[in-house]
């Protein structure tokens, strides 16, 4: 089991026809994902050719869905055009948007999201690297890749990864896989201020998957997602619910002020600091790793 | 983007903010110019840079205060005289202080009360928030902390906008009187559009004041931008002063580079903003202090490495280099050559630890070696980390 998406999943991709959309559905059809449609406005009706595999494209998400069945689209669409990429996969009720697209405007994100508020569509992202639901075949093939990150680190398991970064969400299912330690499915929520699916939200989820037994969150400066995320955990123990996690928080030698990279990795106004987050995953019971070279260690502490 | 104080309150104008009259000039040779434009009688002296505390501030040849207030225009002129082309440090811009090359001259205005305005994004509801509180000229982060119950926040749902019962709600919450509501209200609004239609992060309004005629005016203007928007905003690019960045930064952006100078001495280059910021800590974790944060982007291509190797040397600080790259989908092995090209094209001699990890990393390992260049590469990140910070010490 896994969460949101399984090997049986069907996707279609927003801004297949891109350079980037294209190379990263070509990569997750090699994977064994069920990459089942496209969508580039004005090219429907022709195809995405990748060695055999001929994939049909549409004019609109709406008839993707309707005649292939894909219940989750990956959007690539370059970041004017996003936010409308986004709010076209709720119109058509898609269950899963997932948001690729780095730089959308902030503003087009708090209209979207609260455009959001009711409808079935969840949204991870953007500014993220998606999803994977590792696979049992060689190099984890055969399960579910949704966005960029590189599906042969990964190992079908139990431990559950939610992570705003890019590389460093590799970084840590790599060590996890060197160490024999098995993913349920890694979700990269992004580093953007205003995003869809939280910390919070992918842990709930964790914690319901039979099939996840531990989880790690790989949080960073700003907002304070990290610590809401925490207290959850914290009042899931007192109720006796609990799942071994582990974390760690990049940025602690960041400086106040300045946006790290991400849109939201940013210490402002005396809040959002490496330090706080780590007191209260800490204070939860979360085992935080001290270095980044540490994240598979302070899993197998968690787990015990 | 952050935009000087002439140019934000040029912008608030435009949304039919009331702001003092004022006017700004780049050379001594303007200030008669820009004078001309006020009324005789007192006028403020502004530095104009992009940092606060300037009015707390003292000039590296000893002069005191980056704002003033003169009696009179021909005072003015003088003082303006002392603050252009002179550096200015206050408690934002670190102890090189920053140089002033715009004075910005503003009828000085009676102040009955001062108040604080704010319109920022709140992350935890990813609704608009306009934050305001009767303590003008006080830092609003002391205030939140020291007196909570002298701010008024209200939340702007971004589906209907601001409301006219929350304009009321910040009206009452500050006490204006009521002669002075209506202009208060106006303004709130006014500021508002502002934010909303010119996408910006932020509009600090400190001090706003009131004045005995009842008028309600914004005495400073603090304003910056979404950087993610400003392909939409050309009026507002046009606004940046690149006086005001690191030129590494500036040319760091050339190459879409996300770089932030920092104060050690070891520089990273690293793929990806989360393992940038990650590679900053274990360095200092180490004992080390990093001199940058530099992230090349998830790809790492040859062209961002040689710029970024360039960059990185730039800063005379700098002892040391460690290059931290999780290739995921890129192949190692190009990433290798990569940054052996860069190392051969740019030449140095600094300490040098590569970390390589991911797809086709032996051969990336195996063309380091071989590019007979003095480079250390790591067995790990920890390992690689250690080396790069006992190599400098």
């Amino acid at each position: 089991m896994s969460i949101l998406i399984t090997p049986e999943t069907k996707i279609m991709v927003q801004g297949i026809t891109g350079a980037f959309g294209g190379k990263h559905a070509g990569l997750s059809l090699d994977y064994g994902t069920q990459v089942v449609a496209g969508v580039t406005p004005g090219k429907g009706g022709l195809f995405f050719a990748h060695g055999d595999v001929k994939v049909p494209i549409f004019n609109t998400v709406a008839e993707a869905a309707a005649a292939t069945g894909a219940t989750v689209s990956a959007i690539f669409v370059p970041p004017p055009f996003a936010g409308d990429a986004i709010l076209e996969c709720v119109d058509a009720e898609i269950d899963l948007a997932v948001a690729v697209t780095e730089g959308i405007p902030v503003k087009d994100m708090v209209r979207v999201k609260r455009a959001m508020e009711g409808r079935k569509t969840r949204l991870v992202g953007p500014n993220c690297p998606g999803l994977v639901t590792p696979g049992t075949g060689p190099d984890s093939t055969g399960g579910c890749r949704i966005g960029i990150a590189p599906g042969y680190i990964h190992k079908p398991g139990h431990v559950g990864v939610v992570s705003r970064s890019g590389t460093l969400t590799y970084e840590a299912v790599y060590q996890l896989t060197v160490k024999d330690i098995g993913q349920s499915t890694c979700v990269g929520i992004g580093g953007d201020p205003v995003n869809g699916t939280s910390h919070l939200d992918v842990i709930k989820l964790f914690n319901e998957d039979p099939d996840t037994h531990g989880i790690i969150m790989i949080g960073e400066i700003g907002g304070s997602a990290e610590e809401d995320a925490a207290q959850f955990l914290a009042d899931e123990k007192k109720r006796g619910r609990w799942k071994p996690t582990a974390g760690f928080i990049a940025g602690r030698t960041a400086p106040p002020g300045r946006r790290m990279g991400h849109a939201g990795a940013i210490v402002a106004g005396g809040k959002g600091g490496a330090e706080d987050k780590i007191e209260a995953m800490q204070s939860a019971g979360i085992v935080v790793a001290e270095s980044p070279a540490q994240l598979g260690e302070a899993v197998l502490e968690a787990i015990g | 983007m952050n935009i000087h104080e002439y140019q934000a309150k040029t912008l608030f104008a435009k949304y039919g903010v009331s702001v003092p009259p004022g006017a700004a000039a780049k050379s001594a040779e303007e200030f008669d110019t820009a004078l001309a434009e006020l009324p005789e009688g007192p006028t403020m002296v502004k530095s104009q840079i992009h940092a606060g505390g300037r009015g707390k501030g003292t000039f590296t040849d000893g002069y005191q205060g980056g704002v003033k207030f003169c009696p009179t225009k021909a005072e003015a002129k003088e003082i303006a005289g002392k603050m252009l082309n002179n550096t200015l440090v206050t408690v934002q811009t670190g102890p090189a202080g920053r140089k002033v090359q715009t004075i910005y001259f503003t009828a000085a205005s009676d102040i009955k009360k001062e108040y604080y305005l704010a319109v920022l994004l709140d992350r935890a509801t990813s609704w608009p928030v306009i934050v305001a509180s009767t303590e003008g000229g006080v830092e609003i982060e002391k205030v939140a902390e020291e007196t909570p119950e002298k701010i008024t926040k209200v939340f702007i749902d971004p589906a209907y906008g601001l409301a006219d019962y929350q304009v009321r709600e910040i009206i009452f919450g500050l006490g204006f009187e009521k002669a002075e509501a209506k202009n208060a209200a106006k303004l709130i609004r006014q500021l508002y559009n502002c934010f909303w239609d010119t996408d910006a992060s932020m509009i600090e309004v400190n001090p706003l004041i009131t004045t005995p005629d009842n008028e309600v005016l914004a005495l400073d203007a603090k304003v910056s931008f979404d950087s993610n928007a400003l392909f939409r905003h050309p009026d507002i690019v046009a606004l940046r002063d690149l006086n005001e960045e690191d030129p590494k930064e500036i040319e760091a952006s050339k190459f879409d580079l996300a770089y932030i100078a920092l104060d050690g001495n070891i520089a990273c280059l690293v793929n990806g903003a989360g393992l940038a910021m990650s590679t900053m800590d274990i360095i200092k974790h180490y004992g080390g202090n990093p001199a940058n944060f530099l992230d090349v982007g998830g790809g790492a291509s040859k062209e961002k490495v040689v710029a970024a190797f360039k960059i990185i040397l730039g800063d005379a600080h700098v002892k040391g280099i460690f290059v931290n790259i999780f290739g995921g989908i890129m192949d190692c092995n190009v990433i290798a050559e990569g940054i052996v090209e860069a190392v051969k094209e740019v030449g140095h001699e600094l300490p040098l630890v590569v970390r390589l990890e991911g797809n086709n990393v032996e051969a990336g390992k195996k063309t380091l070696a071989d590019s007979g260049l003095p480079l250390v590469s790591g067995d790990s990140m920890a390992d690689a980390a250690q080396r790069i910070v006992n190599l400098v010490a």
